[in-house]
């Protein structure tokens, strides 16, 4: 089904030291370390205000962080600039907003300038891209029109039309159905083993991270455990944070 | 009817520099529609009249220098200052742009002198002249280039910030370019259109657009046609009316706006 771009190699890895994020003089992350493997899904869980967006926020560079966050080529050990495919919780559009899929792609991944011409080269670039989320008919689409499993899957499009290494969701499957959500981890799946690519996923539905996570990271303002589902879901951390409180 | 309209050399130089003002914003305009940023340039609008007092207070001899400068300093303060806030920002506009104009008509009326700046407030596209449209060629042709070069990210900026910046673009260079140019624009026009009309003009051809067009190249296109159309019409309209000409252009803008607002729910329904 899909279209592969790079070969997975499993060589790759992203490592976050020491990262630490506060807003004056309130902490919200610290001494955060992480292990990122191409090829696998890591999904954060945490309540809310432990600090996930903001996290997402560092890795992308939109907040100020102390530590570091290091690309490595493991085969040769050189660092590498890392690209990331970000797929934002929602997007900034109101009703009727003069904004077309190819207009929001265009913006986002060209310098054509979208609003003088449409290019026929780009355009097809697109539609090829949007057909590996089988969304390729929606690119003239108004973006505000779009239902919430079709701007899933155009925003995972433009995710991953630059090819990066390190894919980034959050919280993505808000206002979608079950179906809609059981074809995302599909396509999610499909991405890591075919693209060489690292997961990072925010998800507050639990069932789903049970039974699709290859790594699970239990956050609040540090990494409080980290491991396979099952070792974090049993774990008296888990407890503390998820159970506790019901 | 026409020959007569042009015998006068001032009329020729006004259709010049209605041609240059009306296409310059519809440009800024879709943009400041897009991005929400309409009370921005209303309050820049109205800064014109703190940076002219600013000017008389400091001695500045040319107070449009003074009142540019000072729109450049109070639109990056109010994009440094929003974006520092969590608080709503139409609100810290408001509170930065009602101090800012009580502050200037003070200045400007102390000792019962403000009538000579009351011009300001309707202004007078008739006072133009030849070097004047000569500034805005230029002006419009900096637009150009910048529109060509910036316009998709200022436009993802504005989708999302966050994406935005994951696509490695430099958001709030992008930004303060674009609140600096707005700026600049709104405060060299406010002579000829007038602080009350000026964020009709920007606003109303970009409103108008945005209810019949589904993607950008539409929402320019008509925005682009709605401008030139109203200005040279209000333009017409006022000189047979006698009838000043900002406000007439406005009226011609608004009335397209309702036209447009009922045949975008006729496309919608």
């Amino acid at each position: 089904m899909l279209r592969k771009i790079i070969n997975p190699c499993g060589l790759h890895c992203i490592k976050v030291k020491d990262l630490g994020v506060a807003f004056g003089d309130q902490v919200v992350l610290e001494h955060v370390n992480l292990h990122i493997h191409c090829g696998s899904l890591n999904v954060i869980i945490g309540k809310n205000g432990a600090g996930k967006s903001t996290f997402v926020r560092a890795l992308l560079g939109d907040v100020n962080h102390t530590g570091t966050i290091e690309f490595k080529d493991r085969e040769n050990g050189k660092i590498q600039k890392l690209k990331i495919g970000y797929v934002p919780q929602k997007l900034n559009l109101e009703k009727n907003t003069p904004v077309s899929v190819y207009d929001l792609m265009a913006s986002c991944c060209s310098k054509t300038p979208a609003f003088l011409y449409k290019s026929k080269k780009l355009e097809a670039k697109f539609k090829e891209t949007l057909d590996v989320f089988e969304a390729g008919d929606l690119i003239d689409k108004q973006v505000c029109n779009l239902s919430g499993g079709q701007l899933q899957r155009v925003l995972l499009a433009m995710a991953i039309y630059d090819e990066p290494n390190l894919l980034l969701l959050d919280e993505p499957v808000s206002g979608i159905d079950q179906i809609g959500m059981d074809l995302f981890y599909d396509i999610i799946d499909d991405l890591k083993k075919n693209y060489d690519l690292s997961v990072i996923l925010i998800s507050h539905d639990l069932d789903m991270v049970k039974e699709r996570a290859d790594k699970v990271i239990l956050l609040d303002k540090t990494v409080l455990k980290e491991g396979n589902p099952k070792e974090v879901f049993e774990s008296k951390e888990f407890e503390e944070v998820f159970l506790k409180v019901r | 009817m026409l020959s007569e309209f042009f015998q006068y050399d001032f009329m020729k130089n006004v259709v010049l520099a209605i041609l240059i003002i009306t296409p310059l914003f519809a440009l800024l305009g879709t943009m400041i529609v897009t991005r929400k940023m309409a009370f921005f340039s209303d309050a820049l609008g109205h800064s014109a009249l703190t940076g002219i007092a600013v000017g008389l207070v400091c001695g500045v001899e040319d107070t449009d220098i003074s009142m540019i400068l000072f729109a450049i300093v109070f639109a990056l303060l109010l994009n440094y200052i929003s974006g520092k806030m969590a608080s709503s920002t139409d609100t810290i506009i408001s509170v930065f742009a009602s101090c800012s104009t009580a502050i200037g008509l003070s200045i400007l009326s102390k000792g019962g002198n403000f009538s000579k700046y009351s011009s300001l407030l309707v202004g007078d596209i008739l006072s133009i002249t030849t070097k004047e449209i000569l500034y805005l060629v230029v002006i419009f042709a900096v637009t150009l280039v910048f529109w060509i070069f910036a316009y998709n990210f200022m436009e993802a900026a504005g989708i999302s910030r966050t994406l935005a910046k994951s696509k490695g673009i430099p958001v709030t260079v992008i930004e303060n370019i674009f609140a600096v140019l707005v700026a600049c624009i709104v405060t060299l026009s406010i002579k000829w259109v007038g602080i009350l009309l000026i964020n009709a003009l920007l606003i109303l051809p970009a409103a108008a657009a945005k209810n019949i067009s589904v993607n950008v190249r539409d929402y320019h296109l008509f925005a682009l046609i709605f401008s030139v159309f109203s200005g040279l019409v209000g333009l017409f309209v006022s000189y047979f009316t006698n009838v000043a000409t900002g406000p007439m252009i406005v009226i011609v803008a608004s009335a397209i706006y309702f036209v447009t607002f009922l045949l975008g729910r006729k496309m919608e329904g």
